[in-house]
């Protein structure tokens, strides 16, 4: 009976509907249609219902509800904010705000030198030095069968070991490392540098701009201009130009000794540079090997056409191999993003204050638990989803194009 | 103890959430049936503070936190030793009681308006009159808590010492840096390595924990100011009234037994007293028992299991050096004052 045996895709079943929606129980759209409405409005009944019963036992039970707590003076002392903090004025909405802004600090410093040395260490790995790529490998092997946790602790640890204010290292001039954290100077901030900053925001449109006529200059004459030269201009000079013109203020406040502790100069906490080295110390171990793996994802033959072409090594690695590894790297170095974002709430083992340890302290000096783990979970979720939705972009951008 | 402290709320929204609404709960003491049926009673302490709730060798745990728990379970079930005892964080105690995984929760917890009216808890008594304090090194030659302006202070969070400390540098004009950590031992051992100029919770915490350093104790001073209030006490779930007055007296009844002068060694001599006080407080006249919800011998079963309030002090925290003070009775210038038991 192989006469029977019809291609699917002919068969009258699944034939393209026919225009227009009837009340049909046989038609597939129609059906689609209700038990979607069925299934999202048992999903909101379910949610109605608990939200219903959860805020009628806070009440029965005398539980404060709500988010008025937010608009209440805090009280609770925090430790390092980078916005100004008085807890006898403050409410705790700020408190949070600061847990927030101080997660941020973590994360984006994190990001940042992770991938940096994620990167090294990936293409360490690689390299045909075999001392060079064995203590890489057991780098990699060994961070990453640590828990995170301990990592943490013991560099808190580490950084709690250093001689106390009175007798700090003290390897430069206006660096003092001891246990109550690295002082380092500071150059006073004034007007101009604000200028200075403006200039800096027109030298990178300028120097995009820039990029994008040297390109169309190759496309049409062959010859693409230099652009470093401009760059530099752009990015160094007009900047330096303006904050010249302004009168070139340059104050450093530098860290002294007084009473218990250094004042003047910024601070790097123990707390937070135990918290960002062990979160970048581990999560580069996991972008070394999405860095390997992109890298030998890329077949040698593409190194050898480049080469038969003609161009040389750094233009064939920057113009043939990079783009098609960062296909296969960036993907999976969105995760590595997330999860050192989210590993930083770990930060409450070791005293930095970040949003989860604000958050906890709020609920339990409010006693809102249910509104401060809800406060917690949005920012996450807004921040994971930014992330997210940034390295998509990247992603799509990068993405092969197929015409 | 992050986890737990997560875990507890998300139990917490996830029980209010499906537990029937409160009035349908029926009335009386549904706690004390509950301890009753599990033969139990389950008792929030604290994750090891010496004198008030700290593992001894055998594993048992000790303190006058712990021994308020057994006088309950005393009470309720006739044998001190029923109590299964649950550390909690400062993080995650109110939680843990809030959401119904402990009976009740002793964790040297400071009585504020605010907890009582927040929380939906009741504090139902106090086992310790207690104190901000501040212990430093003895070689920074710090006199007064005055001499602290610039230091750093390490402090549990989600405590009212945290609060106190706040309110006492900004009304003084002082200024502190705040290392913040939840869990005791973390917090602790970050104040011996010299992360901060002083530890800060309530006095008698402060000397437990000197005590704990043994032959360095010496290395370490308590400094003469006391900054705040902290009355510590027991705390109960809002709605279940009866379990409520009966912890409440069952602590009164510790402290009428040392004011009335009956211990556990005279027990068995004072049930054949005829002083009518004592009588009614060891059940032999009246049904004041009955009235909690209880045995009628709910008093003799809490001095022969724990003991009366001074034997309970005296064999908890008076060896670790803190004075009897404002913790002794009325008569004897303190503040533990029972209401009569009539």
């Amino acid at each position: 009976m192989s006469g029977a045996v019809v291609d699917p895709r002919l068969s009258p079943a699944r034939a393209a509907p026919k225009k227009g929606l009837s009340l049909s129980w046989s038609d597939p759209r129609f059906r689609n249609i209700v038990w979607q409405v069925v299934i999202l409005g048992a999903v909101a009944a379910v949610v109605w219902y608990l939200v219903q019963n959860t805020s009628r036992n806070l009440a029965a039970r005398r539980i404060a509800t709500g988010f008025a707590f937010l608009g209440r003076t805090a009280g609770i002392p925090i430790g390092e904010s980078l916005i100004g903090y008085d807890p006898a004025i403050n409410t705790y909405g700020r408190a949070l705000l600061i847990g927030l802004l101080n997660t941020l600090k973590v994360a984006v410093v994190g990001v940042v030198l992770a991938t940096v040395w994620g990167t090294v260490l990936g293409v360490a790995r690689l390299s045909k030095n075999w001392l060079i790529s064995r203590l890489a490998a057991v780098y990699v092997e060994v961070i990453r069968d640590v828990p995170l946790l301990l990592q943490l602790l013991f560099w808190y640890l580490v950084l709690q070991g250093l001689p106390a204010p009175r007798n700090s290292f003290h390897p430069v001039a206006g660096v003092f490392l001891s246990n109550r954290g690295i002082k380092i100077p500071v150059v006073e901030w004034e007007g101009p540098f604000w200028w200075a900053l403006a200039a800096f925001v027109v030298g990178i449109i300028g120097t995009v701009a820039w990029s994008r006529t040297a390109t169309r200059l190759q496309e049409t004459t062959g010859v693409r201009p230099k652009v470093w030269p401009v760059a530099i201009g752009f990015l160094v000079g007009f900047p330096l130009l303006v904050w010249g013109a302004l009168g070139a203020p340059f104050a450093v406040e530098m860290p002294a000794l007084r009473g218990f502790n250094f004042t003047g100069g910024a601070t790097v906490t123990p707390e937070y540079a135990a918290l960002t080295l062990g979160l970048v110390v581990y999560t580069a171990s996991y972008i070394a090997e999405i860095v390997r793996s992109g890298i030998l994802a890329v077949p040698t033959g593409q190194w050898e056409a480049g080469g038969a072409i003609g161009l040389r090594p750094g233009t064939v690695l920057r113009k043939i191999v990079l783009p098609q590894a960062l296909r296969v790297i960036i993907p999976p170095m969105t995760s590595q993003y997330l999860n050192l974002t989210k590993n930083s709430s770990l930060a409450v083992a070791i005293g930095y204050q970040d949003v989860v340890s604000i958050a906890s302290t709020t609920l339990n000096q409010t006693g809102q638990a249910i509104e401060g783990i809800a406060a917690i979970m949005v920012v996450y979720l807004v921040i994971s989803l930014s992330i997210s939705f940034l390295m998509n972009w990247y992603n799509a951008r990068i993405a092969l194009v197929e015409r | 103890m992050k986890r737990i402290t997560l875990l507890g709320a998300l139990l917490l929204g996830a029980g209010l959430a499906f537990s029937p609404p409160a009035a349908a709960q029926g009335s009386g003491s549904a706690t004390i049936d509950t301890i009753k049926s599990r033969g139990q009673l389950v008792c929030g302490v604290s994750t090891g503070v010496a004198g008030f709730s700290l593992a001894d060798s055998k594993g048992v745990t000790q303190g006058i936190d712990a021994d308020t728990c057994r006088a309950v379970a005393a009470a309720i079930l006739g044998d001190a030793n029923k109590v299964r005892f649950v550390p909690t964080t400062t993080t995650n105690r109110f939680t843990a009681l809030q959401s119904g995984e402990l009976d009740m929760l002793v964790r040297s917890t400071t009585w504020t308006l605010g907890r009582e009216g927040n929380l939906g808890l009741l504090f139902a008594g106090v086992n310790f009159y207690d104190g901000t304090g501040f212990l430093v090194k003895s070689a920074a030659g710090v006199k007064s808590v005055k001499d602290l302006d610039g230091a750093t202070i390490c402090v549990q969070p989600g405590t009212s010492t945290e609060l106190a400390i706040a309110d006492y540098f900004r009304l003084n004009k002082l200024k502190f840096t705040p290392v913040l950590i939840q869990d005791l031992a973390e917090i602790q051992n970050t104040y011996l390595a010299g992360r901060c100029d002083s530890y800060s919770t309530d006095a008698s915490g402060l000397a437990s924990f000197r005590f704990q350093q043994g032959p360095k104790a010496e290395e370490h001073v308590l400094l003469p100011e006391i900054i705040s209030k902290e009355p510590l006490g027991m705390m109960v779930r809002k709605g279940d009234d009866k379990f409520f007055d009966l912890v409440r007296w069952t602590l009164f009844a510790m402290i009428q037994a040392e004011e009335s002068g009956v211990s556990s060694k005279n027990i068995d001599e004072m049930l054949k007293s005829t002083n009518p006080d004592i009588r009614r407080l060891v059940g032999t006249e009246g049904d004041l028992g009955k009235a909690l919800g209880v045995d009628n011998r709910w008093a003799v079963n809490v001095i022969r299991g724990v003991g009366n309030y001074g034997e309970m002090w005296d064999r908890t925290v008076a060896p670790l050096g803190n004075p009897r003070g404002i913790n002794n009775l009325w008569n004897k210038g303190g503040l533990h004052y029972p209401p009569p038991i009539r």
